[in-house]
């Protein structure tokens, strides 16, 4: 009897931060929850700054701009989460996409093409799985090479032309609305993978496995997880899903060309890390991966809204993505430091956040006005 | 006590946020919500707000046109916004256009950066009762009312090549053309179009060796360029039918101390060469004028969403100093309305210019 208390208490004081009992506060100290609160004040800002802002077929237009990303960033959250990365989306999108329209191109029927594209998309993201979880190869350095590879392939496939007139059927993925509301198509396939992505992640037994390879990969190999096979399927996944965004992307656009989507994987892994995961993997949810997709589109629809610059809307993407990781990071500061005083660093810490938050609104104020002035 | 302090952070921050939104439009007195609202009732009586969309921004040669849309925008007493995407890329274009239509501006003036994809986009915004001109780069026709077409293909392949061969001499010899991106749409046309005036007799003394694309980015460009000197030891003429192509080859020749023996020509502008026409690296290379280009699509978008002529082959309209143009329709290029000749700048005129 005692020598079982005593063990159970010594782990007691040893994580003492952890909160045994839970404040109620504590549940609104989620990340997640900091990304509502500041989609609630984009929300605010842009309905105050602009008459345009709430308006549902402006909302609706602008929502689908952001669905290829959501639809790569949805395999990239697991992905991430098993503290491996996948560079070679967007590459991948294109190639797929480029597939499809040479097969357009040559007369083959839509839906065929769209099927070998998808296979084609599947087939990319084998080989990426195969090189990571088989030929045990860095993730990074892999999905960089396919990321360039993938690519040539897309050139290779359309050079200089274009796939165009696709029959409308086929663009409805990309620019039709559900029955007959301003609901894009896109829109609600992005929900329902969302929801489908979020249960695989929270609710089933392979989503715990991929936070343990994530926390310790040789723990999790010894305690039976099948490490290699979870990190093959990832990656087709992704695949898949790439070849699933180009296609959206093709139907969007109503036409291909090989350099579409060029970049977009880091809008992807910036929306995924901005959720708050950690991109050495083990934590983060879906919750706050899609908030995040959310806040940066209400942030570049609503700062568009308002005519600032791109470079300027990029630069405050970034600023966010800045404050995402200082946070957490100096959360963990406190924890370790384990006083109640605060020490100079930590302090140092705050203050630069503050000033970063700060100087993030004067910019945003600053450099609406004068391009409003000047014209 | 982790708790306390990133409760006390957080709320800081939303406080620190909530009275900055609160304060930021007060204390600046007019420019936030004013101008935006006007816009909006003046914007069914009379058409005031139009954007000029370059391909992105930061690009020298939009910048250049946009001083020439102001000029016209001064004198029609409208108002054009100079907006762009921060890279030269279609998906980001698309998001920025229907920013710009959700707005309901007048007009919009457009270099596209994809000619196909921009086409529901083009649609949407006609709509919505925007009147959607094309200039520098075009939107297939079926996705704008009108393009401003700065020269025909024809004038514009024909030019460079002409300028190749002044430069190659007599003998001729071995030239290689260092393009924008692959798939840049204009760029790919006058290619063609120079291949087939290669075919000529009259230059059948020029040999084209490779086409190269440096992307539009400077170290690239220059890069391809050096490249190029070191697979052709013979190589004469660089054409590079690109402001940011041109200018960084013309610097990888005056850097390889190749002057005099590699010339480069193509598309550049007056100030940005002026350097190299006066060290003899490119002597001679051909533009129209950006300017006067988005001068003439501010005009004719104007002339569109006010009613004055309605987007169809012969309707005629008369922008400013340039004086009278008509609508044409051309197979290939739909509705347009074309600028002029391209013009050729050399050591004897390119201090006329400032641009």
């Amino acid at each position: 009897m005692t020598s079982s208390t005593i063990p159970e208490k010594r782990s007691d004081t040893l994580i003492s931060d952890r909160p045994i009992r839970k404040s109620f506060l504590s549940i609104f100290l989620k990340w997640e929850w900091f990304l509502f609160v500041l989609i609630l004040v984009v929300f605010f800002i842009n309905t105050r700054l602009s008459p345009f802002f709430l308006n549902a077929a402006n909302l609706s237009r602008t929502s689908s701009d952001f669905m290829e990303i959501g639809l790569m960033m949805l395999p990239m959250v697991l992905i991430i989460i098993t503290g491996n990365i996948d560079l070679s989306v967007a590459s991948n999108m294109g190639m797929s996409a480029s597939f499809m329209g040479l097969l357009h191109n040559m007369g083959v029927n839509i839906w065929v093409a769209a099927l070998a594209g998808l296979t084609l998309g599947t087939l990319g993201g084998v080989l990426n799985g195969y090189l990571v979880a088989k030929v045990k190869l860095p993730a990074l350095v892999v999905t960089l090479g396919t990321f360039a590879f993938f690519r040539g392939i897309a050139f290779g496939f359309l050079g200089d032309q274009a796939a165009r007139n696709y029959p409308s059927a086929f663009t409805y993925f990309g620019q039709g609305r559900v029955f007959n509301t301003l609901i894009p198509f896109s829109v609600v396939l992005f929900s329902v993978l969302a929801v489908l992505f979020g249960v695989v992640l929270h609710r089933t037994t392979i989503g715990r496995y991929l936070y343990t390879i994530g926390n310790n990969e040789q723990a999790a190999k010894y305690s039976g997880v099948p490490v290699d096979r979870i990190k093959f399927l990832l990656f087709i996944v992704s695949g898949f899903m790439s070849a699933l965004a180009g296609l959206i992307l093709a139907a969007r656009f109503g036409s291909t060309r090989p350099d579409n989507g060029t970049g977009l994987e880091l809008a992807v892994i910036t929306a995924a890390v901005l959720g708050g995961l950690d991109i050495n993997g083990g934590k983060g949810s879906m919750y706050g991966a899609t908030l995040a997709l959310l806040l940066i589109g209400l942030l570049r629809f609503g700062m568009g809204l308002l005519n600032i610059q791109s470079q300027v809307q990029s630069m405050v993407i970034g600023l966010l993505l800045i404050i995402s990781i200082l946070i957490p990071h100096i959360g963990q500061q406190i924890t370790f430091t384990r006083h109640i005083k605060l020490r100079w660093k930590t302090i140092l810490a705050i203050l630069a956040m503050v000033a970063v938050f700060a100087a993030f609104f004067v910019f945003f104020f600053w450099s609406r006005a004068p391009i409003i002035a000047r014209f | 006590m982790k708790n306390r302090y990133l409760l006390i952070t957080l709320v800081t921050l939303i406080v620190l946020s909530f009275v900055i939104t609160a304060c930021g439009p007060t204390a600046e007195p007019a420019p936030a919500p004013a101008p935006v609202e006007e816009e909006e009732v003046a914007a069914p009586a009379e058409c005031t707000n139009y954007v000029l969309v370059p391909k992105n921004l930061g690009n020298p040669y939009f910048d250049t046109g946009n001083t020439g849309a102001q000029e016209a925008a001064g004198e029609l007493g409208i108002t054009v916004l100079y907006q762009g995407s921060a890279t030269a890329d279609a998906s980001e274009q698309i998001t920025l256009l229907n920013s710009l239509i959700a707005q309901q501006v007048c007009g919009l003036a457009i270099s596209a950066n994809d000619s196909d994809a921009l086409v529901p986009t083009g649609q949407a915004a006609m709509d919505a009762g925007i009147a959607v001109v094309t200039w520098d780069s075009a939107i297939a026709p079926a996705g704008r009312d009108l393009h401003i077409n700065q020269a025909e293909l024809e004038g514009i392949g024909r030019v460079q090549i002409e300028m190749a061969s002044r430069l190659a001499g007599d003998d001729g010899g071995q030239i290689a053309i260092l393009s924008a991106t692959s798939t840049a749409p204009n760029q790919n046309a006058w290619i063609e179009v120079m291949e087939e005036v290669l075919t000529e007799a009259e230059y059948a003394n020029l040999e084209l060796v490779e086409v190269v694309y440096g992307d539009d980015d400077d170290t690239k460009s220059y890069n391809e360029a050096q490249a190029l000197f070191t697979k052709y030891p013979d190589l004469k003429v660089i054409i590079a039918p690109t402001t940011v192509g041109i200018a960084a080859s013309a610097r990888a020749v005056t850097d390889a101390d190749l002057i005099g023996q590699v010339f480069v020509t193509g598309l550049g502008t007056p100030n940005q060469m002026r350097e190299y026409v006066k060290n003899g690296s490119s002597p001679e290379f051909a533009l129209w004028n950006p300017a006067d280009l988005a001068y003439l699509s501010v005009y004719a978008m104007h002339a569109l969403a006010i009613g004055e002529i309605e987007a169809q082959a012969g309707a005629t309209f008369t922008a400013g100093r340039l004086g009278q143009y008509t609508v044409q329709d051309d197979p290939d290029l739909g509705l347009n309305v074309l600028l002029g000749m391209p013009f050729v700048y050399d050591g004897d005129n390119i201090d006329d210019f400032d641009w």
